[in-house]
């Protein structure tokens, strides 16, 4: 049972690797953000965040073995939805209910937008 | 980050010339040329330091020159070693070149780092080169402290009695020990009080050897002998493995610190139990950090292990040194493990990273640990965990609620634990 969803039929849409993460987390972070969360995490922050996810699905989220699934490239709101699924218990896994479970929603998001943007 | 120190061009210029044809073929068997200075040079090609490595060049978009000292021309890795003592894989299918980190433009020094200069910010090779760093990075793995047990030195340098925690040729040695011993003949590992490198290991290789003897010798039998109070990890999926697979074959005892051994006779003596006698002896010893942490004078948690500021994995002790990996004093809930050391590098890396460009290390870095285990050589359990660092308490603390063990044992582990190999490998060595 693979861990997350098996790739979108259609590729998703590619983009230049030079895009920094900072600048599309900015992007994508939400126009009103409630004074008590924290800050979505950029540039550094964020990448060093995604790199707790490399050990598994290879760095920047690009796998050597299928087992495993990539998150390179994949549709933001696909990894979002898979990380709150598996946090919340409503989709099973061997591990990855357990390790979700460490991450808040703006990292979630973060995470998710992160991954979109590598390349495969 | 400062531009007169970057030796960025003389970098460049050393890295064309290891592309040409006499670095490729003297590549992995001698270095060719040891930079006199990088602006930052890690020490330990293992999880922790190769990680720390690599994305010391990623995180900086190649921008900071590092310099990776490792006196092995492989990376043989410790995880998955277990496989090989078991005699399900060959050494080779755990062992991974240096290559592609060469390539991307990490710069290889094969040899061993035998002192540190603080005041100087240098450090010392064995073959006589110094290496001057802005920043110093020790991943050094553990010390395996032999004298702590009566004859144990002398028999381990004999090849009597093999450790085979630091994989490579004791792994080869220990299998060919297993695969000599003669059929009812006894297997006996012993593991010392916690903590140690890799919590799970010696139970995984108890199971691993089981199963060969299972396989090959029915009539052997595996004693586990532990210094600690109860199986340090997995306990409860170990020993429903042990006893749904293993009955009559692998026996658990704890509570059995060694005091010595005597190599002639195949003897084994405890603290307060029978001494004990077995054809196959695996005496791991207590660990403490790598040597030259404790040369150093890093090691000042009861001399043992490395007292870290987490947020950074700076040393305590030392200004402009980091020690990742095995060889810190632990933060609540942290393995000694692989993984972990992968985790503590990239912390390590961001930081030196961010500071050398003028800013701050992250406030509130997380870590994550999955440690997979095989209990048979089909079928593989879990531990994770995931950490996040608690400013107020200057620690790292497991998430609450986050992280677990398997279900059960199951051969679907087994194989994402083979994937886990493929990608960390990946991550850390390019």
């Amino acid at each position: 049972m693979p861990v997350v969803p098996p790739p979108p039929i259609s590729p998703p849409p590619r983009r230049a690797r030079g895009l920094r993460a900072g600048l599309l987390a900015a992007a994508l972070a939400p126009a009103t953000v409630l004074a008590a969360e924290p800050a979505a995490p950029a540039g550094l922050s964020l990448r060093a965040l995604a790199a707790t996810c490399a050990n598994c699905h290879g760095t920047d989220g690009r796998t050597r073995d299928a087992a495993v699934p990539g998150l390179a490239g994949r549709p933001a709101p696909q990894i979002a939805e898979a990380l709150r699924a598996f946090r919340s218990g409503e989709r099973s896994a061997t591990v990855m209910q357990q390790i979700a479970k460490g991450y808040t929603d703006v990292q979630i998001d973060a995470l998710a937008a992160y991954f979109a943007a590598r390349p495969q | 980050m400062s531009a007169a120190r970057s030796p960025l061009r003389r970098r460049t210029l050393l890295q064309a010339a290891a592309a040409g044809g006499l670095g490729a073929a003297l590549a992995g068997c001698a270095t060719p040329r040891v930079p006199a200075r990088a602006q930052v040079v890690v020490v330990g090609g293992g999880y922790g330091g190769a990680t720390t490595a690599r994305y010391l060049r990623l995180l900086s978009d190649q921008r900071i020159d590092v310099v990776l000292v490792e006196p092995n021309p492989q990376f043989v890795s410790c995880p998955m070693s277990n496989l090989v003592v078991g005699g399900v894989q060959p050494l080779a299918s755990v062992t991974r070149p240096y290559d592609t980190l060469r390539a991307q433009g990490v710069t290889l020094v094969h040899d061993l780092a035998t002192a540190i200069e603080p005041d100087a910010r240098r450090l010392r090779l064995a073959r006589g080169d110094t290496i001057a760093y802005d920043r110093l990075v020790l991943s050094p793995g553990v010390e395996l402290m032999f004298d702590r047990i009566e004859g144990l030195a002398a028999a381990h340098a004999s090849g009597r009695i093999l450790q085979a925690w630091k994989a490579g040729p004791e792994t080869e040695a220990l299998q060919r020990q297993l695969a000599a011993m003669p059929d009812g003949g006894v297997y006996a590992i012993t593991i010392p009080e916690a903590p140690y490198r890799c919590p799970p290991g010696p139970y995984e290789r108890a199971s691993l050897v089981a199963a060969y003897f299972k396989a090959h010798k029915p009539r052997a039998k595996v004693l586990v002998l532990d210094a600690n109070e109860d199986v340090t990890s997995k306990a409860a999926l170990f020993k429903q493995a042990w006893r749904e697979l293993y009955p009559g074959l692998l026996e658990y005892r704890p509570q059995h610190r060694v005091t010595g051994v005597d190599a002639a006779r195949g003897v084994i003596r405890f603290e307060v139990h029978e001494d004990l006698r077995a054809d196959v002896l695996n005496v791991l010893p207590p660990m403490r950090a790598g040597a030259l942490a404790v040369q150093a004078g890093l090691a000042n948690a009861n001399a043992r292990w490395c007292h870290v500021d987490y947020r950074r994995f700076a040393s305590t002790a030392a200004p402009d040194v980091h020690v990742i990996g095995d060889a810190i004093q632990i933060a609540p809930g942290m393995p000694k493990s692989g993984h972990m050391a992968n985790n503590h590098g990239k912390v390590a890396a961001a930081a030196i990273v961010a500071e050398l460009q003028g800013g701050s290390a992250e406030a509130a870095p997380m870590l994550t640990n999955t440690c997979y285990s095989y209990v048979s050589p089909t079928e593989v359990i879990h531990v994770a965990s995931v950490h996040r660092y608690d400013a107020a308490e200057k620690t790292f603390r497991t998430v609450p609620g986050s992280g677990g063990v398997s279900a059960a044992r199951s051969a679907l582990e087994a194989r994402y634990a083979q994937a886990w190999a493929a990608n960390i490998w990946g991550d850390m060595l390019g």
